[in-house]
Order: C-alpha cells, then structure tokens, then sequence
C-alpha cells in the first residue's frame, strides 16, 4: 500500500510541476538565482543517488561487484559511448565481478 | 528517460535564447531528428522496468510509474528509494525535486508552442529533457510543436512498452542482482549527471552531495540523506556568492553567465 502511496504522490507532484512551467507568466521564474538553484538541484540529487546505488546496501556503506559496473561506466563515458551502451557495460562488469568473486 | 542524443544542441544555451529564429526546415528532418531521440532514449525504459521490478516493485506498479510519471530520473530515484526501505513521503520526495527541472524546460516551451489553454494539461505531461532538447533546436513555430510532438509521443509509447518488457523479463530471470541488473540504476544517473559537470560549480556541488549523502546514509532514515544532499546546491550557490561580493562589494563581476536554465540534455522524465 505504501508504495502506491509514494507512486501516486510522485505522479501527481511531478505532473504539477511539468504543468506549472506551461502555465505561468513568463517571467515568474526568470531571477537568476531560482535558475541557477533549479540547474544545481539535479546535479547534487544525481550525484548523492549515483553514490548511494553503487555504495549501499540495507542502510550500511558496502564495496562490492557494483563499484567496478560503475567505473566502467565512467569510462564509457569519457569515451563518449551512447547512453544503452553505458548502462550495459556496467551490468555486464557488475555480473562479471560477482561470478568471478563467487557472489 | 535517460540519454538524449549528443547532437541536439544543449538546452541550457537553447534556452538562454527563446527566440523563434528565420529559416526553414524541412518536416521530414524534424521528424528524423525527433524519431532518433525517442527511440534512442524510449529503448531505455527497459532498463527501468529491471531495476523496478528487481526491487521489488510489481508488474502493476512498474508500469504505472512510467505512465503517470513518465520523466526517468525521478523514477528511477522513487524506486530505488522504496529498495532501500525509505518511506513514501521521503520516497516520493526525492522524486519531486528531481522533477522540478521540468517546470523550468515548460516555462521555455510555452513561448516557443504557443499552445492554447485547453491543449496545455495535455502537452504538459510530455514535458521532459528529451521533448525540451528536440524543441529548443528547431528553426520555426511548426518545426518546434512537430519535434516536441514527434518526440514526445515516440518515448511515450517506446518507455512505457520496454518498461513493460523489462518487468517481465526481470520476473522471468528471477535474481537480478545475478546479472548485475543493480548496476543499471546507479549507471543511469551517472550517464545523466555527466554532461552536467561541465564547470567547477557543478564539479562542487556533486562532490559535497556524494559526500552528504554516503556520509549521513548509516545515521539517517533511508531516503532522508538524498534530501540533504540536495542542500549542496543552495550551500555551493551561497559561498560562491559570498566570494563574488569579494573586496569592492560588487556582486556579479565574474557573474554566472552558463547557467541561466536547466541543465540536463540528458535526462530522464
């Protein structure tokens, strides 16, 4: 039930929010700190997430097959590979770690 | 969804300037411009529906996210909240204010489509990175409402039917994390974070949010971290203000001329 919660609360905050931008005035959202606050709001909330779901596991900071996944992701993008390719490659590393190190 | 193509020009310089510019530009290069970006980024929703259903979300509830939702990000962060035991409220949270870029790429697309009022409710849903980025670049008031149409309606349908595919293909092969399907989520938000990192700002502001994030992880509720994490931005912002008021107290000198919209010319709905 509690998932549905959260499902529909997302569904719905995150539809106002795409309304709200066709809606307003022009202008209303246009000073230049709420800009630049809306730009670095994703960048801390990817980066915090990204290390979270490599480094955690139930509530504890773990090192395990994901952290290789995701370095090899890194490098894909340095190498400026497509985004299907990026995600693959750190599935691939990640599953290839963990038969290596046997779970 | 994740991963517009390299070669849609950035949105946040497209944004900088909302102006309808001269010059023509053929339907049909529209919509091969706009069917590259949809399918390119609507085959990602596969990758989705395997982290969602991998944690532990039903086939039901998968599949409602990316059609209510339908803006990757904030989806991929609801679920892999919910995996980690959060709850709703912190849950959802943390999806909301990934969305919130959105209304910023709206506020831009209404001056270019023009829409009338009624159509709105309905356009709005399709407002996302992929949708804004194929818009911005297009010449003419036509081109502009074929690309976000075009594109809007490919991911729509494409994310919703590989998310459906990639649910069932999760339950079929049973222990995901086997196959390192836990690597997709994380993946996804780095291949998204990395066009944003574009200046030390951001450079910053996601080294002290990974820091908020996994520092308070074992001493906070689950979902809560993410939250403070996001205080990296408003602390970066506040001390590069401070050092921009420097000695002669004039603000602005060395003013932030790059990020004057949203950034993300990869996202995720």
């Amino acid at each position: 039930m509690s998932v549905w919660i959260a499902i529909g609360l997302t569904a719905v905050g995150c539809y106002l929010v795409k309304l709200l931008g066709l809606l307003v005035p022009a202008g209303a959202l246009e000073r230049p700190l709420v800009q630049r606050l809306a730009a670095l709001l994703p960048v801390a909330l990817l980066a915090a997430l990204t290390a979270q779901q490599t480094f955690s596991a139930q509530g504890a900071l773990v090192l395990d097959a994901r952290a290789a996944g995701l370095a090899a992701a890194a490098v894909a993008l340095l190498l400026r590979a497509p985004f299907l390719v990026v995600v693959g490659v750190a599935v691939v590393v990640t599953a290839g770690v963990r038969a290596l190190a046997g779970g | 969804m994740a991963g517009a193509l390299r070669n849609v020009p950035d949105v946040a310089e497209q944004t900088a300037t909302p102006v309808i510019r001269d010059g023509t530009k053929a339907d049909s290069a529209v919509v091969r411009d706009a069917l590259g970006v949809g399918i390119a980024v609507g085959l990602s929703g596969f990758a989705f529906g395997v982290t969602s259903a991998g944690s532990g979300l039903s086939l039901l509830q998968t599949c409602a996210l990316s059609l209510l939702v339908f803006t990757g990000a904030s989806q991929f962060a609801l679920v892999g909240a919910l995996a980690a035991g959060g709850n709703p409220l912190t849950a959802a949270a943390g999806a909301f204010f990934l969305g919130t870029r959105n209304a910023f790429y709206g506020l831009r697309l209404s001056q270019l489509l023009a829409l009338p009022r009624t159509v709105r409710p309905f356009a709005a849903h399709w407002v996302i990175d992929e949708t804004t980025a194929v818009a911005l670049a297009q010449p003419t008031r036509r081109a502009v409402r074929i690309g976000f149409t075009v594109t809007g309606l490919t991911l729509y349908v494409l994310w919703n039917l590989t998310t459906l595919l990639g649910a069932l293909g999760a339950e079929a092969l049973g222990d995901t994390a086997a196959w390192g399907l836990d690597a997709a989520g994380p993946a996804t938000f780095l291949a998204l974070l990395a066009p944003m990192l574009r200046t030390a700002t951001e450079g910053a502001t996601a080294g002290i949010a990974v820091l908020l994030g996994l520092g308070l992880l074992p001493v906070l509720p689950a979902g809560v971290p993410v939250l403070a994490a996001a205080l990296a931005a408003p602390l970066v912002l506040w001390a590069r203000g401070r050092r921009m008021t420097g000695p002669t107290g004039q603000a602005g000198q060395a003013g932030p001329t790059g990020t004057t919209g949203p950034t993300g010319r990869k996202d995720a709905r």
